[in-house]
């Protein structure tokens, strides 16, 4: 059985699903392996949710510090993810991004300047010295007009506005994927050795976000229905500082820049609450008064930082707990001030302006807040996964033959809890990786063919919704999937709620089956909705049966049923898979071992 | 946790808002009415969106970050181009319907969607960056922060393509063949600004870049939602370049010289 004409069929030795800051970093290295690369983009090219970081990318350049190194990175990266980080993947990182950074610059970045003209860095939550390489508050946006402007000169060939349904295999091994554009609405097919996924997060699953529509986890998805593994889907962060008001841009994203610029979090009392609750870890990392903060912030290396750039699930639940307590501001946060530095900077508003430009235009344009003279309203938003596709540290490898995976999509990195700042260099260290050895796979392995048979039965059902004169509404289910998880699966969680939220999940997963859209396939968006909800459905159900498993409070997961850490519970990543039945299979994987070296690292560095 | 509708919106006043929202495709379309319940401080994007999920589910529209960080959500809002996702509904008119288009300078797709891919393929016209070797061991290099100041502000360009909408080389006369459009023209000014960059780019910039068709009227700079000095900072700079190395007098007669 061969496929009918009516599908576009395509050939790649390396296809890489996502075109954000990982997808095209994997892009360009297998690239100049010398394979040919296709790389599908969900929107346009360039637009992918990269552009949203802000802050940096942290990489121990120890321009600003000389006394960074890989060394202090790594234990930070440990300690900051309560080391349940797959120490591999923590080393690779901490060693290479010096010089994925360095390499940006080759490229065309053109990153903000030390005294010296050197690369300069900022001061992010966790991290021990200045590590992160910047561009204002936008280094998002530079980092992925970088590789897109060097990749479209690497001969890679490019899909804008296409989505992939589903990854095709044969004899276990990955061999394509299947997938529409949003344009006609016609069906592609990508034969392909070896596929990268980089597809990014799974925001959309909760209510309050910081991510675009496209985080709706389907390369987590993808993954998973293909037999590859997911792993701590539990760690779901939510950034400290999203903004609160107006309701229409309720969880957009408030850069931890801020904070690192000096900017300071108070209740409606007026107080600095931050101080009044440090973790043991960082007991003596931590400013002891708001003047030793403001020195640190300043550069003064022999001053703490302040309880602001604490590790962000810590002040997210800081910032929780002020709200209940009935000590939030007007509309539901807490304040975040930075035009207070006046006191201590002449000029402090053109700084502001200069430091976090976009920032001041956000709060300008969308809340009519002056952030040089006014405080901003600040709440925790729903950011970032820690878990995704369980891979091989050394080569981004899932259990799926031919399958990768980097960046957000791919666990191991950050364990419980991300750094600010890792994510960027997280992509572009995993990208290369990810691109080199898919390359190298696709080199040493031979297509495999396409079964037809497979690929209409999937597209059979992909067109369903059409077919159904009544039925449930797409944007209906969303809503109510995103409203449970918000409120039964968020920053603080019991067993009931989570019990509950399964329950709501499992109703939730027939409708879907039965959702009707109008219209025709042409760039049809209650169409896309109907097929993201099942990816959607698949992440949302591994993070609360994760959830539900880890019974203990650590990093980004808090229990109000088990408030404390328990070291019982230090020795194992959830790993959720599909069953032979096609049930969600939960169990406990031994963490990795560590190498006695590393071993060493941590404690030399505690 | 309560939820945040219960806290922040039902008490702030709302208001009844018609949309003349513009519905077709390549063939053609129409302008079709929706009304809207508009609360404070939503955007027109938000009233898309609403719409979207009531009233059209298939209503097609771009959109990605809904933070003007993307450049997405390009569209003609009462006949003027910006941004959906910036556009505060209490900065419109409140006495008369809001009218929403597509970007008029680019093909139709669907709804609110255009063909934007010329852009891309201008882009890829450009001579890419070329950097000279590296000035340290590690492969890096000394830039002062004054001497990328400038080559930063271009960089801050989030690829709306609202000012190659408005520029009427593009809009009124379709040069899409011999003009690259503003954007481009800064795109290739970031380059040609940047310190490291040893490529050469005017003469393309001259011949099959258009820059000559530019006649300054600063539409692009006025739209521009990152309020870049496209026309003053980045085109008329270009233009000088082009007349230093084309028409200059004592040039010319190094070039009879000196050919390059």
């Amino acid at each position: 059985m061969s496929l009918p004409d009516s599908f576009i069929v395509h050939e790649h030795d390396v296809l890489v699903i996502g075109a954000g800051g990982a997808g095209l970093r994997a892009a360009i290295e297998a690239s100049a392996a010398g394979v040919k690369v296709g790389v599908i983009c969900k929107s346009l090219l360039g637009k992918a949710h990269t552009v949203m970081a802000e802050g940096g990318m942290a990489a121990a350049m120890g321009n600003v510090d000389d006394r960074d190194g890989w060394e202090t990175h790594f234990a930070d990266t440990m300690r900051g993810g309560q080391y349940l980080n797959n120490p591999v993947m923590a080393e690779h990182h901490a060693k290479e991004a010096p010089d994925r950074v360095r390499e940006l610059e080759a490229w065309g970045a053109v990153f903000d300047r030390t005294k010296d003209g050197r690369i300069l860095q900022r001061n992010f939550g966790g991290h021990r010295y200045p590590r992160l390489a910047h561009v204002g508050d936008r280094t998002g946006l530079e980092l992925i007009r970088t590789l897109q402007d060097h990749g479209i000169h690497q001969g890679m060939e490019v899909f804008m506005e296409m989505t992939v349904v589903s990854l095709l295999k044969s004899g276990g091994r990955v061999n394509g994927a299947l997938g529409y554009d949003r344009e006609r609405g016609r069906m592609h097919v990508w034969k392909a050795k070896a596929v990268v996924l980089a597809t990014g997060g799974i925001g959309k699953a909760f209510r309050i976000t910081s991510n675009s529509w496209e985080g709706t986890g389907d390369g987590h998805a993808l993954a998973y229905h293909a037999g590859a593994e997911l792993m701590d889907m539990e760690f779901v962060q939510f950034h400290p500082t999203g903004m609160v008001w107006p309701p229409s841009v309720r969880g957009l994203l408030v850069t931890e820049g801020v904070r690192g610029e000096g900017g300071v979090l108070r209740n409606s009392e007026g107080k600095r609450f931050m101080f009044d609750d440090v973790p043991d870890a960082y007991k003596n990392q931590v400013a002891k008064d708001e003047e030793e903060g403001w020195r640190y912030v300043c550069g003064d290396k022999n001053a703490n930082r302040p309880p602001e750039l604490l590790t962000r699930d810590h002040v997210a639940r800081c910032i929780n707990r002020e709200i209940k307590a009935g000590r939030g501001s007007p509309h539901g946060g807490v304040f975040l001030d930075i035009a207070w530095i006046k006191e201590k900077l002449p000029n402090a508003g053109a700084h502001i302006q200069r430091k976090l430009p976009s920032m001041y235009h956000q709060f300008k344009q969308l809340a009519g807040v002056d952030i040089t003279t006014e405080r901003m309203e600040v709440g925790p938003t729903t950011h970032y996964v820690m878990g995704g596709v369980l891979v091989n540290g050394d080569t981004q490898e899932s259990s799926v033959p031919g399958l990768f995976a980097a960046g957000e999509v791919a666990a191991g990195l950050h364990g419980a809890n991300r750094l600010g700042g890792n994510s960027l260099s997280d992509l572009i260290v995993f990208g290369k990786l990810a691109g080199e050895h898919a390359a190298k796979y696709a080199k040493a392995n031979r297509a495999v063919e396409i079964d037809a048979a497979e690929v209409a039965a999937k597209t059979a059902a992909l067109e369903e919704p059409f077919a159904r004169r009544t039925g449930e509404n797409p944007y209906a289910i969303q809503s109510q999937l995103q409203d449970s998880m918000q409120d039964l699966v968020g920053i603080v969680r019991t067993h009931d709620e989570m019990e509950r939220a399964i329950g709501i999940i499992e109703d939730l997963k027939k409708r879907a089956k039965n959702v009707a859209v109008s219209g025709h396939r042409e760039y049809n968006p209650g169409w896309h909705t109907a097929i993201d909800l099942g990816c959607l459905l698949t992440v949302s159900e591994s993070i609360a049966r994760s959830a539900i498993d880890r019974k203990e409070s650590r990093g980004a997961q808090f229990r109000d049923d088990f408030p404390k850490k328990d070291d019982a519970c230090s020795t194992f990543n959830m790993v959720c898979r599909k069953a032979a039945d096609g049930s969600m299979e939960v169990s406990r994987r031994p963490l990795p071992p560590m190498r006695a070296e590393l071993k060493a690292v941590i404690e030399k560095m505690k | 946790m309560s939820s945040p509708a219960a806290r922040n919106g039902n008490h702030e006043a709302s208001r009844m808002v018609e949309f003349r929202v513009w519905r077709g495709d390549r063939s053609g379309g129409a302008f079709q009415t929706y009304s809207v319940q508009v609360t404070q401080g939503m955007v027109v994007l938000d009233c898309i969106h609403r719409i979207q999920a009531d009233q059209a589910n298939d209503l097609a529209v771009r959109w990605n970050c809904k933070a003007g960080k993307c450049g997405s959500c390009s569209a003609e809002i009462n006949g003027h181009p910006k941004l959906m996702c910036m556009t505060r509904m209490d900065a419109l008119p409140a006495d008369r319907p809001v009218t929403v288009e597509p970007m008029r300078s680019f093909p139709s797709i669907r709804d609110l969607v255009t063909d934007v891919s010329w852009n891309f393929r201008m882009k890829r016209r450009i001579k890419p960056f070329k950097p000279r070797k590296p000035d340290h061991a590690d492969g890096s290099w000394t830039m002062m922060q004054e001497d990328v100041d400038r080559v930063q502000e271009f960089r801050k360009c989030i690829e709306c393509f609202l000012c190659q909408d408005v520029c009427h080389v593009l809009r009124d006369h379709h040069k899409h063949d011999e003009f690259i459009g503003p954007r481009f023209l800064m795109y290739t000014a970031a380059l040609e600004m940047h310190p490291l960059d040893t490529e050469n780019r005017i003469a393309d910039l001259k011949e099959e870049n258009g820059i000559g068709y530019c006649n300054i009227t600063k539409c692009c700079t006025k739209v521009c939602p990152e309020h870049i000095g496209i026309t003053d900072n980045a085109i008329i700079p270009m233009k000088e370049r082009v007349v230093d190395e084309f028409y200059d007098p004592l040039t010319r007669l190094f070039r009879i010289f000196k050919p390059r």
